[in-house]
């Protein structure tokens, strides 16, 4: 170190600067947008596809020369499921990045835990879970001002599965539901919704997220004779409660599954006990099974194809989720430029807006700007979905 | 810690206080601030816990009830009764206190691992009560629309406010703890501890004494979950379950069981830890989560508030 | 009809609960080994278990080994795992309090859980059943054949222990160390050699539950620590460190949740076992089989 000249050290002086100016440069030449998602814990399975997507899809926008020239800077937190990790990441998002609009987060309950706070500091928000209390102020009975969904509504599937059993003259069914949100949420709509089909619930059971077992709630349920069951959960247990409905050998007792078994790999696990079971899912799921001529069948197709080709894995609802509500913002920030009252505006009032999970139309009244015909009722057939007709 | 000397708590006080201003002056730091509204949320549950555990010696895997207890009391009376929310943090308190008493009486009779199971069948049953009781709690979703605190025409809505708030109740907690370990009923805490027989032949009520350490602990851990509560607005069950009683051991024994500076260290870390510093591992997380409680357990056997003793020890020699 | 329903929907969750016991009592033994010789209650137990299905997963599926082959190569790899822990965890703990040590058994959990997500990632596994997934039945009572095999394989480990602790040197002198540390060090027995067997023999176990329950519940990187609480459960109810106890108290444990999933609220069958749980802790505070006059001989 001894022939350090001083020219040498001007020039690391100088190189250090640079540097620094680089680092602080002001950020006119992007817009921020957050999310938030559980990419670990217990719900990884909803926040890791919807993380991915959101990257491919700023990354494929960035990749295209950005919106006018800026390009797109997405912040993601990861919540791992805990409510008091989503509050302070959406504190962070709001007050600190500074960010436009937030999607996520992945679970109903995370989003209610941080509603407020985007009421309080105006900022849009456009949630991938599917509870409609998040666009329902139960206060007004009006959609909270700043929040949106992208999912469909549980009770919009309770509507399709209960129209499909219309068809099938089925009215004594016995409801399953995890003791999860999403569980308990499904059981709530279909508690609700079942008289105004002349539906009769005949058992109510309930199962343990992480529940080995569900022989003891089926047995009970077998001498209940009733036509149908109804289930209502994620994660393992909705495939461990399909073998035990077949090994007790309860197939003359239809089996519906909610929208969450929409995954090819659930059918793989069930090992062969998920044929001919029924359940409503998005067009996102089942791109390769939708005529041609439906009008998600190009978006579906589209994304069904980047997403397995990245990420060597089959696409999921969730990861759906995480696509149409990223590019409602990049729709709206197309559109109006980057102020958050406008990318509000844009999203309240946008129709026709062709997604991975339905066609949406928002208004004043309505923040998730689907109907039931976002679903269509599938049934497994040799291990793959196919439509019901 | 025998004695509890004036000027770490005066310097440690400071402090605090300064945090926030110090924070607001850096905006890369800024989200700091509720971060720690947090870590002092966690202080009082800790500051309960250290003086069951460190003190009186017994264990408890069940302490989220608690807290939970006073959560839900303030977010059910409030939402569904409408009630004022100081008396709604009075009533989690009190409800605590009945259950700790009613719990505690029996459960303290038994020893060691038995003890631990019996607290924590207690905190998972509690658990299960919010998850089903979905009329009054909201179910696994949780209760929106917990009202924010107000005295006196005085709003707690800013995130500083609210800050000062909390630490103020984490001080006079800290005080009435401290105060307590050095009278008589610290003494006889700690015969407990270090041999119940001849606590017994002494003549202490060793029953009654553990049981009221035990409400006392109990009491805190609801006023800091009404405290939780109503800053969040917002309440559901996976907060108050299992895996955070587990992590409020981990707290006290990271900082320091037996000390009651180790208790806040410990909250403050771990606080700092999982809402902040693991996040830049990613997948890694949880294992350099592990890693880091490792390396505490087998280096650190008196916590992180040991620490300056072995230091001190190591130079000595 | 209803009456024939009835008695089979009592046998129906007679066999439920039985299964779902049995793993239970699997989990509960390991705790016991491991408690017996050191009085640490192994917190990492259910990763064990989870560790034991996603290897044989790996394996026998992926790597396509033979049945039986496979099942001794995942007991091993386990085994290696259980002694790992002991070697870097639970021995380098300077002041080997029983809380300290507890700790680190919750910090070894998280490691192996951790790990096991980065290596196979956070999606359910699928593993053959044993005998096929056609079902048994019986009059008009379906039985899985797994079910069979679960059941089966903790009758085997009870046989074997039950030889192992009564009829071997190594076994005699493991229930020397557990009777009293002191005594069997003073007889000359290795006691850190025992304690490493105990992890050793503990981590098998774990690793025999989670094979067997793979076929029936499939398997991910997060089911440890459930697994371990209801282990836990079981061992407390039958009095620690009894074998007898933890298999009485994991088929109770079973019988309950299955039972009260069947007749009472479904939502609440966890709770229903542990208010049960309690209330015995209540009326003997040892559990069911435990003696109070050993306990008194354990640090904690």
């Amino acid at each position: 170190m001894k022939n350090l000249s001083g020219k040498k050290v001007a020039m690391v002086l100088l190189g250090g600067l640079l540097f620094l100016l680089l680092a602080f440069q002001p950020a006119v030449a992007e817009y921020k947008v957050g999310a938030i998602f559980s990419v670990t814990g217990p719900a990884s399975f909803l926040g890791d596809p919807e993380k991915k997507t959101a990257e491919m899809v700023v990354a494929q926008v960035n990749a295209a020369g950005g919106i006018d020239g800026k390009q797109i800077k997405l912040i993601v937190y990861d919540d791992e499921g805990d409510a008091t990790k989503a509050n302070l990441f959406a504190r962070r998002l709001v007050t600190q990045d500074r960010v436009l609009a937030v999607i996520g987060p992945s679970q109903s309950g995370l989003t209610l835990a941080i509603i407020p706070l985007f009421e309080q500091y105006k900022t849009p928000l456009i949630s991938c879970a599917a509870s409609h209390k998040i666009v329902t102020d139960e206060k007004t009975g009006k959609p909270y001002h700043w929040v949106f969904k992208t999912p469909q509504s549980d009770s919009m599937a309770v509507e399709a599965i209960f129209d499909q059993m219309q068809k099938m003259e089925i009215t004594r069914i016995a409801i399953m539901s995890v003791t999860s949100g999403y569980g308990a949420s499904g059981r709530d709509e279909l508690l609700r919704i079942a008289p105004a089909y002349g539906i009769e619930i005949v058992a109510d059971e309930k199962y343990d997220p992480r529940d080995t077992d569900m022989t003891a709630q089926l047995t009970k349920i077998r001498a209940l004779a009733p036509q149908a069951i109804v289930n209502w959960s994620i994660g393992p247990t909705q495939v461990i409660v399909l073998r035990n409905w077949r090994e007790l050998g309860m197939e003359k007792i239809t089996f519906f599954q909610s929208h969450g078994f929409g995954s090819r790999q659930n059918i793989q696990l069930a090992a062969g006990a998920a044929e001919g079971v029924y359940c409503p899912l998005g067009a996102g799921n089942i791109a390769e099974v939708l005529p041609d001529d439906h009008p998600q069948k190009a978006v579906t197709m589209t994304y069904l194809k980047e997403y397995t080709a990245k990420f060597n894995e089959p696409v999921s609802a969730f990861g759906g989720y995480a696509w149409d509500a990223m590019h409602l913002v990049i729709d709206a920030l197309r559109d109006v430029g980057g102020d958050k009252a406008k990318i509000r505006d844009h999203i309240e009032n946008r129709k026709n807006f062709v997604g991975q999970q339905g066609v949406y139309n928002f208004s004043p009244e309505d923040h998730n700007g689907l109907t039931k015909e976002a679903f269509q009722m599938v049934v497994v057939k040799d291990g793959d979905w196919a439509l019901v007709q | 810690m025998l004695r509890i000397h004036k000027g770490p708590i005066i310097v440690g006080a400071i402090f605090i206080a300064l945090l926030p201003w110090l924070f607001g002056r850096m905006p890369a730091l800024e989200h700091y601030t509720p971060l720690m509204v947090f870590a002092g949320i966690y202080c009082l549950l800790t500051i309960g816990l250290s003086l069951l555990m460190g003190y009186a010696g017994q264990i408890s895997l069940g302490h989220a009830a608690f807290y939970g207890i006073g959560a839900y009391a303030s977010g059910v009376l409030t939402i569904h009764f409408g009630l004022n929310p100081w008396l709604c943090m009075l009533a989690g308190a009190l409800a605590a206190a009945l259950v700790a008493l009613a719990i505690g009486t029996p459960a303290l009779k038994l020893k060691g691992h038995y003890l631990a199971m019996a607290t924590l069948a207690f905190g998972i049953i509690v658990n299960i009560v919010f998850r089903e009781e979905v009329r009054w709690t909201g179910g696994p979703d949780g209760l929106v629309g917990i009202p924010g605190l107000s005295l006196f025409g005085f709003a707690f809505d800013a995130i500083v406010k609210y800050y000062y708030l909390v630490w103020t109740v984490v001080a006079v907690a800290f005080l009435f703890t401290a105060n307590l370990i050095q009278s008589p009923v610290g003494r006889a805490l700690r015969a407990i501890h270090t041999s119940e027989a001849a606590a017994g032949a002494m003549g202490i009520p060793i029953a009654r004494y553990k049981v009221v350490v035990f409400v006392f602990a109990a009491v805190l851990a609801a006023l800091a979950g009404s405290l939780y509560a109503h800053f969040m607005n917002f309440i559901n069950p996976g907060t108050f379950d299992l895996f955070f009683s587990i992590q409020l051991i981990i707290m006290i024994t990271l900082g320091g069981m037996h000390s009651l500076w180790g208790a806040m260290i410990g909250a403050i870390l771990i606080a700092l830890l999982s809402f902040e510093w693991l996040h830049h591992f990613g997948e890694w997380e949880i294992v350099v989560y592990g890693l880091v409680l490792l390396i505490v357990t087998i280096f650190f056997p008196q916590g992180l508030a040991g620490l300056p003793k072995m230091v001190m020890e190591r130079i000595r020699r | 009809m209803e009456s024939f329903a009835f008695s089979h929907q009592l046998l129906q969750f007679m066999v439920t609960g039985l299964t779902v016991g049995a793993i239970y009592a699997m989990v509960a033994i390991g705790f016991n080994i491991i408690y017996n010789v050191t009085e640490v209650l192994n917190l990492a137990q259910g990763e064990f278990v989870m560790l034991g299905g996603l290897v044989m997963v790996f394996i026998h599926v992926s790597l396509g080994l033979p049945l039986v082959i496979a099942f001794a190569a995942t007991v091993l790899v386990v085994t290696v795992v259980g002694v790992l822990l002991d070697r870097l965890a639970i021995r380098p703990v300077r002041q080997p309090t029983v809380m300290a040590l507890i700790i680190a058994t919750v910090a070894a959990s998280m490691i192996i859980k951790g790990g096991a997500m980065l290596i196979w990632g956070k999606n359910p596994y699928d593993l053959p059943a044993f005998s096929g997934r056609e079902p048994i039945v019986v009059g008009g009572l379906v039985l899985q054949s797994q079910y069979l095999w679960v059941i089966g394989f903790l009758v085997i480990i009870a046989i074997a222990l039950a030889l192992f602790f009564n009829r071997t040197i190594l076994g005699k002198a493991m229930r020397a160390c557990a009777d009293n540390g002191d005594a069997a060090r003073l007889v000359g027995i290795n006691v850190r050699q025992m304690v490493l067997l105990a992890f050793g023999v503990s981590a098998a176990i774990g690793a025999v539950a989670g094979i067997t329950l793979t076929p029936i519940a499939l398997m991910d990187y997060d089911r440890g620590a459930m697994l371990a609480i209801k282990g836990f459960a079981a061992a407390i109810l039958g009095g620690l460190g009894s074998f007898p106890g933890a298999i009485l108290g994991g088929v109770i444990l079973g019988l309950i949740e299955s039972f009260g999933a069947g007749f009472l609220m479904s939502g609440y069958k966890d709770a229903y076992a542990l208010i049960v749980l309690l209330l015995v802790l209540f009326v003997r505070p040892s559990g069911i089989l435990g003696s109070m006059a050993v306990a008194r001989f354990k640090r904690f």
